[in-house]
């Protein structure tokens, strides 16, 4: 049997935000814990705690998933990216960061950054989405307060800012 | 909303976690994916003392075509099933139900075995299991068995499953001939938990006479439902002589256990069903004929 077999608390090794972690954690911490509580990155956010609201989504292997609905152990080995791990050098906001600013994608701020991880996902994996794909790539995350317009403005607008830049490097 | 202290295995190979199950039984609870059971012990809905983690067993992941049936290793994710492109053309049904599983970041760690191993009566995968008849590869510390989608879900989150069971992979066989495939799903949002759904299979021969359905029902009682007496209607039918509103109507009848709850009475989810049902006909049969 692997060391891993029948233990309350494992020891993981993860990457996130391109910095390695080593932990001893308990098998019950979900990952959206352990970034929060361990690695100290408060940017991913615990809203419903069931996988409904959406705030907490985070890139594991450049894939978006719940981290409320992952344990950390589950991501032993892996890479993940929080809403933190998004700008550039120097704190450069992303494509889709800048767009939420510019079209108004938020209020609060509660659930921007589940908003900002799954659109640059939806985006990597489809760079030049319909406003309906928008719509259905955005629905598994809550908002209640900006009534979503701003949000999915902020897509489209994030969309067309990569294609622009794309284009540029083209030249 | 913390899950309670259990007991984590992670297994290295698929014998590894056989033994495991042969060992603790009822007391242990396998981890896939997780996007259903985590909330349900996130919400202490259940406690199990030990988890056998079986997301890293590469043999479990993956699918294979060949010229009868497309077979889904059972911790293959959600998202694979909807891009892989050969389930597209050799079991369009199991594209086409995916995108109605909850949303991206679920279907992303989500897998298909979890689904028909979880057995929600909401569930699209259990459904789309029975309509095309599918049978389930199931192994224990020294044996296998193939179970009947017919025979697998039993009630209400249950399944054919013995408790020293691992579900390792789901075979679709492939439908020949002319035939069409359709869903149709209510819920009050996208991705939502259905308030009724239906999955259709239809072959016709030459002469457009019926000669293959599969109806699934979801969401609608306490297990997914094959709506069988409707199947046995049509049969050897023309399907310009079938209608569609008949069928949708023939195919809840008789249901003695549809829920009621919070979205709807069980007259309501009734009558969802039979819309769904023809609309799913509709499709499927359309796409059948033009085969």
């Amino acid at each position: 049997m692997p060391e891993t077999s029948g233990v309350t608390a494992v020891t993981i090794e993860c990457s996130v935000n391109g910095t390695s972690y080593r932990a001893t954690v308990e098998a019950r911490l979900t990952l959206a814990d352990f970034l929060r509580e361990r690695c100290g990155l408060t940017g991913t956010h615990l809203g419903c705690e069931h996988g409904v609201c959406g705030a907490c989504t985070v890139l594991v292997g450049g894939r978006a998933v719940r981290s409320c609905l992952m344990f950390a152990v589950q991501a032993q080995g892996r890479e993940v990216t929080t809403v933190e791990g998004l700008a550039g050098p120097g704190g450069a906001l992303s494509a889709v960061q800048e767009a939420f600013r510019s079209e108004h994608g938020l209020q609060c701020g509660f659930c921007t950054p589940g908003f900002v991880v799954a659109a640059t996902a939806f985006l990597a994996d489809n760079p030049d989405p319909s406003e309906a794909e928008i719509r259905e790539a955005m629905s598994g995350n809550l908002c209640r307060c900006t009534g979503y317009q701003g949000i999915l403005r902020a897509v489209a607008v994030a969309a067309h800012a990569t294609a622009s830049a794309g284009r540029e490097e083209l030249k | 909303m913390k899950p309670a202290v259990f007991a984590y295995h992670a297994p290295a190979s698929v014998e590894e976690a056989l033994d495991l199950l042969r060992e603790l039984g009822d007391d242990a609870k396998v981890l896939a994916g997780g996007q259903s059971l985590v909330p349900m012990l996130s919400m202490r809905l259940s406690v199990f003392p030990h988890l056998i983690d079986v997301g890293n067993l590469g043999e479990l992941d993956g699918i294979r075509i060949d010229e009868e049936r497309v077979t889904v290793g059972a911790i293959t994710c959600d998202s694979l099933v909807e891009r892989d492109a050969g389930v597209a053309d050799a079991a369009p049904l199991l594209s086409r139900v995916t995108p109605y599983i909850g949303h991206l970041a679920i279907r992303n760690r989500g897998t298909l075995g979890g689904s028909i191993a979880h057995a929600d009566p909401a569930g699209e995968y259990p459904a789309a299991a029975l309509a095309l008849d599918a049978e389930m590869v199931v192994r224990s510390a020294g044996s296998q068995r193939r179970v009947g989608a017919s025979e697998f879900f039993t009630g209400l989150w249950s399944t054919a499953l013995n408790p020293e069971e691992l579900l390792v992979e789901v075979d679709f066989p492939r439908w020949k001939g002319r035939s069409g495939f359709a869903v149709a799903e209510h819920a009050r949002r996208h991705g939502d938990f259905a308030i009724a759904g239906a999955v259709v299979g239809v072959t016709l021969d030459a002469d457009d006479r019926i000669v293959r359905a599969g109806i699934g029902l979801f969401g609608m009682a306490s297990t997914p439902l094959r709506a069988s007496t409707a199947e046995a209607d049509v049969i050897g039918r023309t399907y310009t002589d079938c209608d569609s509103e008949q069928i949708g109507h023939l195919s809840v009848e008789g249901l003695d256990d549809v829920v009621a709850d919070t979205s709807g009475s069980a007259q309501y989810r009734r009558q969802v069903g039979a819309a769904m049902v023809a609309r799913a006909w509709s499709e499927a049969v359309n796409e059948a004929s033009n085969a």
